[in-house]
């Protein structure tokens, strides 16, 4: 049974059909690519996984369960944990603090016993900065050490991204979603990020869906890749597939595979 | 040479603000306060303590470090007294405009009783004339003071310092000594401060200074710089608990009233810090839960409470209240969930004004007495002391400082805490928390109840320490002026709420009581107005901000890539023209 499951999605803003009835799968352990030319859908098609925006039809089943009409949190609860294309930090709160909030939905400390300070509080709350120092070093020395205490809005713009998926990675998803990871960076910073990307997961274990313009990245880490156009899947398939499928080259990839030759 | 464009621009300045500050009736009500008896009255101090400082302005622009030091002294003199002629021609013309032409169906300050506050009560031609020589004069004093030595400076704004500080704070004082024959020594019967104490302060304040300043400042240095564990440092802060303890029982009656006063504010102040400065929810309504403590505890403990009197202890009252405040802070934060910014601050301000009139209404009248409001209030028992109400100040202070340090706390403990962490980023960006797996539901709701709650804290003290409650102790201006101490405290951070009460409702005076410048009540919201404006231009962030807030108002002064702000939504089209 696939992780996530869904079937003829759809959901437009007034007249613009962002996704038209959008059937996708991935199993556990698969990384899946969803490219597409811009304005295809393809955020909306996280909007929509991630409850910010409810889906007009279809329905999406996760792990097992449906997860139609469940406010964001609740799906963030239940192991979808995603990136945002425009990152966005909290920029005043440290570091440290931004991956130390996404561990909110797996922990427990409430008023009371943060008021009185017991021990299971304080046990947790070391807990919390043990664990977001643990997923922040998975980035190496590039977010660690002086840099926990910096706030986020002082970062550069690579390390915005970076710190972005670690607070992404401390929610402890099952599923990672992360839309457009490498854009604005420089070829060797995609280059250690899409390896990275690998690594996700190869060494976290979790299952990634990744937007991408790269066809690089793309080719490097995918082991499907799902071509929207216009709100609807065009194509579907292992990367050398897609790549040499008509519509798609027609769609999308027409420049740059002129370009490649 | 002088700019004799700026230094008239800026005697235009004073001379407006001296019209101004005559044309509200502010001279002439504070002329009624004697200073320094025979020489200086309020009124006069803020007519030509506003010349002097325009004119000390003007005259600092005029400074040119390659001139000789005469010169520049004869230059900056000159510049003050332009700027005192320039602002007595302004107030002449307006003086004899008001007692030519009747504007006093307009201005209903503007008749002839204020020309005479401002012409020393002689009328129009010596008046003027002495208000002329006054104003040149002080002006240039502003001038010269510009070019002395930074050590006579200094002595020189010491002296008026703690002159003017012994003159105004005149109630303090005498409350302090508590011995008529000491006070009478120090001030003449109506308040002014006697020629000789001020001669007898001023040589104190330069030999003390002269003696002590160095030692002083190196002894704060010592402490600020001394390990948080060292002896030093655990000595000071053992010194200034045991003075917390012991102060109130020194001050006398007026100033513990006063202690209690800010405290109630500080309450309420943190309660409000929660909800706008942690969880960033703005309420404009915040009194409301302030109502619901009074009148809960009001209702549970008077015997004279209308239908309803189970005239309980009020320490059996106080957890019946706290109940009774969460379900408040259920009901106002419910229906606002889904809203943000304006709308939360609109309807918040709706709430607050429904539970007053609601209060006031036939419908609750049996309940709660209307207009009448509940009296007989009783105060609270404490163990050895029996009832401590309003008329044992000196504590009920003790009382009001307890539940400070427990909001304190509370604030302390929730703001470094994951629930503190989950209201952050609520405030920064409430998608994202949401996206990122914070039910921002609970997180707005648990803000409104606990602020509530604290906000209860002040309400169950005010009535026990004020023995009544009535409607108007509960208007909207009490929740604009909580959160005008939030604001110019610092928001988010919990010593800058204390500071900020400290500083308005201790100095100042609340919406309903007066603070040490009692004198000032008249004109209180106007100084609240003008100080929020000035520091919203000078210091945005506070007195003695949250270090998120200070952050988040200078981020563009920290950016590393401040540039990058500009194209915030890098789009895919960037993207590929940078790799391709
Ligand atoms: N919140 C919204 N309100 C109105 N229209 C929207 C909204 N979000 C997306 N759209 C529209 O839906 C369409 C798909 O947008 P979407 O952002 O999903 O594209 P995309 O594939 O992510 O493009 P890009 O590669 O530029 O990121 C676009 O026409 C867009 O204008
Ligand atoms: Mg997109």
């Amino acid at each position: 049974m696939p992780l996530l499951e869904i079937t003829g999605l759809k959901k437009a803003f007034g007249g613009v059909q962002a996704l038209g009835g959008v059937d996708f799968h991935i199993n556990e352990n698969e990384i899946v690519s969803v490219i597409g030319p811009n304005g295809a859908g393809k955020t909306s098609f996280f909007n929509v996984i991630s409850g910010l925006f409810a889906p007009d039809e279809g329905s999406i089943v996760f792990d097992g369960d449906s997860l139609a009409n469940h406010a964001p949190n609740e799906i963030t609860r239940r192991g979808i944990a995603r990136t945002f294309q425009n990152v966005r930090l909290f920029p005043n709160l440290t570091v440290l603090e931004n991956v130390m909030v996404g561990q909110h939905c797996r922990t427990h400390a409430g008023m009371w016993s943060t008021i009185l300070q017991t021990a299971g509080q304080r046990a947790e709350e070391q807990l919390i900065e043990d664990k977001a120092k643990d997923v922040l070093s998975f980035f190496g020395s590039r977010l660690a050490g002086y840099r926990y205490d910096q706030p986020a809005f002082v970062l550069s713009y690579a390390n915005r991204r970076r710190l972005e998926i670690a607070r992404a990675m401390a929610t402890e998803p099952k599923l990672l979603l992360l839309d457009e990871p490498t854009a604005g960076m420089n070829p060797r910073e995609t280059a250690e990020l899409t390896e990275l990307i690998g690594d996700l997961r190869d060494k976290k274990g979790f299952t990634v869906v990744v937007i991408s313009h790269e066809m690089k990245v793309v080719e490097q880490i995918s082991d499907k890749v799902v071509v929207l156009d216009h709100g609807v899947k065009i194509a579907e398939g292992d990367y050398d597939d897609v790549s040499t499928n008509e519509d798609v080259i027609e769609a999308y990839l027409g420049r740059p595979a002129e370009r490649d030759e | 040479m002088i700019d004799m464009r700026r230094t008239f621009r800026f005697g235009l300045l004073a001379g407006g603000a001296m019209a101004f500050l005559g044309g509200i009736g502010m001279i002439e009500s504070f002329n009624e306060r004697t200073l320094i008896d025979p020489i200086l009255r309020m009124g006069d101090l803020f007519l030509y303590g506003t010349l002097f400082v325009i004119a000390y302005i003007a005259a600092r622009g005029e400074i040119n470090i390659l001139e000789e030091p005469d010169y520049r002294a004869a230059e900056t003199t000159a510049t003050g007294a332009a700027v005192g002629f320039v602002a007595t021609m302004v107030t002449v013309v307006y003086a004899l405009l008001i007692t030519a032409v009747d504007v006093v169906e307009f201005f209903p300050n503007m008749d002839e009783a204020m020309v005479e506050s401002l012409t020393f009560e002689q009328g129009a031609p010596i008046g003027l004339a002495l208000l002329g020589l006054a104003s040149v004069i002080v002006g240039a004093v502003g001038g010269w003071l510009v070019s002395t030595a930074d050590g006579l400076k200094q002595s020189i704004s010491k002296v008026v310092g703690w002159v003017l500080g012994f003159a105004l704070l005149e109630v303090v004082v005498t409350d302090i000594v508590e011995s008529r024959d000491v006070s009478r020594l120090i001030y003449s019967p109506n308040g002014g401060l006697r020629l000789w104490s001020v001669a007898v302060i001023a040589v104190l304040v330069v030999y003390l200074s002269r003696r002590y300043s160095g030692r002083l400042t190196s002894f704060a240095a010592e402490v600020s710089n001394a390990d948080s564990k060292s002896r030093l440092r655990r000595g000071v802060i053992a010194f200034l608990v045991f003075a917390a303890i012991v102060l109130p029982m020194l001050l006398g009656g007026i100033l513990n009233e006063l202690m209690i006063n800010v405290s109630l504010f500080v309450l309420m102040g943190l309660g409000l810090n929660i909800v706008v400065g942690l969880a960033g929810l703005l309420d404009l309504g915040y009194v409301a839960f302030f109502a619901v403590g009074a009148y809960g505890t009001a209702v549970l403990t008077s015997p004279l409470s209308p239908t309803f009197s189970p005239q309980l202890n009020w320490w059996v009252a106080l957890p019946i209240v706290f109940v009774l405040a969460a379900i408040a802070g259920l009901l106002v934060g419910t229906p606002v969930i889904r809203m943000r910014g304006d709308y939360l601050a609109i309807v918040t301000l709706g709430f607050g004004e429904i539970v007053r009139i609601l209060l006031l209404s036939d419908w609750l009248t049996p309940l709660f007495g209307g207009s009448q409001g509940i009296r007989r209030i009783p105060g609270v028992d404490v163990p050895f002391l029996g009832e401590v109400g309003g008329t044992r100040p000196e504590f009920f202070v003790y009382l009001t400082l307890i539940f400070v340090l427990i909001a304190g706390y509370i604030s302390y403990r929730a703001q470094n805490s994951r629930i503190g962490r989950a209201w952050a980023a609520m405030r920064e960006d409430e998608d994202v928390a949401e996206a990122i797996g914070i039910s921002t539901v609970s997180a707005k709701l648990l803000a409104f109840v606990t602020g509530a709650i604290i906000a209860s804290f002040a309400g169950a003290l005010f009535s026990a320490k004020v023995g009544a409650v009535f409607t108007n102790s509960f208007d909207v201006l009490v929740s604009i002026i909580i959160l005008v101490v939030v604001i110019v405290g610092g928001m988010g951070s919990i010593s800058g709420v204390i500071v900020g009460a400290f500083v308005l409702i201790g100095v100042l005076g609340g919406p309903k009581s007066p603070g040490l410048l009692a004198e000032f009540a008249e004109f209180k919201l106007l100084f609240y107005g003008a100080i929020l404006v000035f520091m919203m231009l000078k210091r945005p962030e506070g007195l003695l901000p949250s270090v998120r807030r200070s952050r988040e108002l200078h981020q563009d002064e920290m950016s590393q890539d401040a540039w990058l702000e500009k194209g915030g939504d890098f789009t895919a089209d960037d993207a590929e023209g940078a790799t391709t």
